[in-house]
């Protein structure tokens, strides 16, 4: 047997064996929202944005296998009130000044605010205290935007493999430490990946801020998703 | 039948939702058919004379005076419409949340470097309202009804939930409409 058969929401899909959900069900035309997911990195299952539900349970359709005759939920309406929440809670812990943020208009989890019509947060805001490196010479990490998806710890890597981005402490006092000797050495387009890998506006490649002006920006007038929906309407 | 009758403030903004506002260009004339401004900048009426149906707050409050301003809002409006990112999250007056308020009164009027030597000072005159400890978006000191975000909204978005409002209908609310920034 080579293919898996599943469903989401009632439709009829196809897998392979091993595909896991959020990347079977985009095969399927099937839009699941992610953000700590990057296609091609091993996923980390940490921000829960993809959450589904199987059989009643809850899960990381990122993390999780498709199995033959799964049942998947994706757009029950509090599965899609939870995953708002999600966001709102991703709003209001880290410091989001969309207005000032040299991402705006390409961020990931600003596209996901719009997708979900956040208006605003249902949570008070935390105004945590971040700060921002600035010490590498081609990338600026900015604490106040970051999400800890994880992404550049798992996907920026030396010549030699070490990382260079890196997760310490936990908890709500988590944070991304650059290793300055090793950023020191990254090429133009390693620098340029490291920001495209940033689903946010926390590692930006210097000196290249607002190069695509308002209504030429991703997800200036295409929602997130648009690209994996095309052509098979929700 | 009277006008539909609305007011606006701009609290901790920059007055740039406003401009936004009239941004709607030759629909002002529609505006002024459709509509009675009170308590606003924009006919400079500076006391709610009659009850509100439509309140348009700019900007957060980082002050005792935009708390006020606030809750007299509150008190007057039927619908209380937050309008732009620092009335919705704080927005830039906000950059301050994360520095102690000591802090940035030292640095604005004792150690900036064009601060007079003779005339270092805190103002504290009891005319002056207080500062808070940090920005406060509205709806953390007041209940909002709706929120506009961008910044500034578009005029069109102002305009959509404007006669959304006035004609008791849903806001139609596109995707181009919503954007934080």
């Amino acid at each position: 047997m080579t293919e898996i058969r599943f469903t989401v929401d009632g439709r009829p899909c196809l897998a392979k064996p091993g595909q896991t959900i959020v990347e079977a069900a985009k095969a399927n035309g099937v839009y699941i929202p992610v953000l700590c997911h990057y296609e091609g990195l091993k996923p980390a299952g940490s921000c829960r944005i993809c959450t589904v539900r199987v059989a009643g349970r809850y899960m990381a359709a990122c993390t999780q296998p498709v199995t033959e005759g799964m049942a998947v939920e994706n757009t029950a309406p509090d599965l899609e009130d939870m995953r708002k929440s999600l966001i709102e809670m991703l709003f209001v812990e880290g410091n989001h000044f969309c207005p000032a943020c040299e991402k705006s208009g390409n961020c990931e989890l600003q596209a996901l605010g719009y997708r979900y019509r956040m208006l605003a947060p249902r949570f008070p805001y935390l105004w945590p205290v971040r700060t921002v490196d600035a010490g590498t010479p081609l990338v600026l990490l900015d604490r106040n935007r970051c999400v800890q998806c994880l992404r550049c710890v798992r996907g920026v890597r030396a010549k030699d493999g070490r990382k260079i981005f890196a997760s310490v402490r936990r908890g709500p006092r988590v944070a991304i430490e650059i290793d300055h000797k090793l950023a020191a050495k990254l090429t133009e387009e390693e620098a340029r990946r490291a920001m495209d890998l940033c689903p946010v506006g926390a590692i930006l490649r210097k000196e290249t801020g607002f190069v695509r002006p308002i209504g030429r920006r991703k997800f200036d007038h295409t929602p997130i998703g648009a690209d994996v929906e095309k052509g098979i309407g929700r | 039948m009277s006008k539909p009758v609305i007011a606006t403030a701009s609290l901790a903004g920059c007055f740039g939702c406003h401009m936004s506002f009239l941004d709607i260009d030759e629909r002002i004339l529609p505006l002024v058919e459709l509509v009675e401004f009170n308590k606003s900048p924009i006919d400079d009426i500076k006391k709610f004379s009659k009850p509100v149906d439509v309140g348009l707050i700019e900007g957060g409050c980082c002050n005792s005076e935009n708390v006020h301003v606030l809750r007299d809002f509150r008190k007057n409006c039927k619908v209380l419409v937050s309008v732009g990112e620092c009335a919705i999250m704080g927005g830039l007056p906000a950059l301050r949340n994360s520095i102690p308020l000591r802090e940035c009164l030292e640095e604005a009027y004792l150690n900036a470097p064009t601060v007079d030597p003779a005339e270092r000072i805190i103002p504290n005159d009891e005319e002056l309202p207080i500062i808070l400890d940090k920005v406060y978006p509205c709806h953390e000191i007041v209940k909002i009804d709706h929120f506009l975000p961008g910044c500034p909204p578009s005029a069109d978005l102002i305009w959509e939930a404007l006669n959304a409002l006035i004609e008791g209908r849903p806001l139609h609310l596109t995707y181009d409409l919503i954007k934080f920034d």
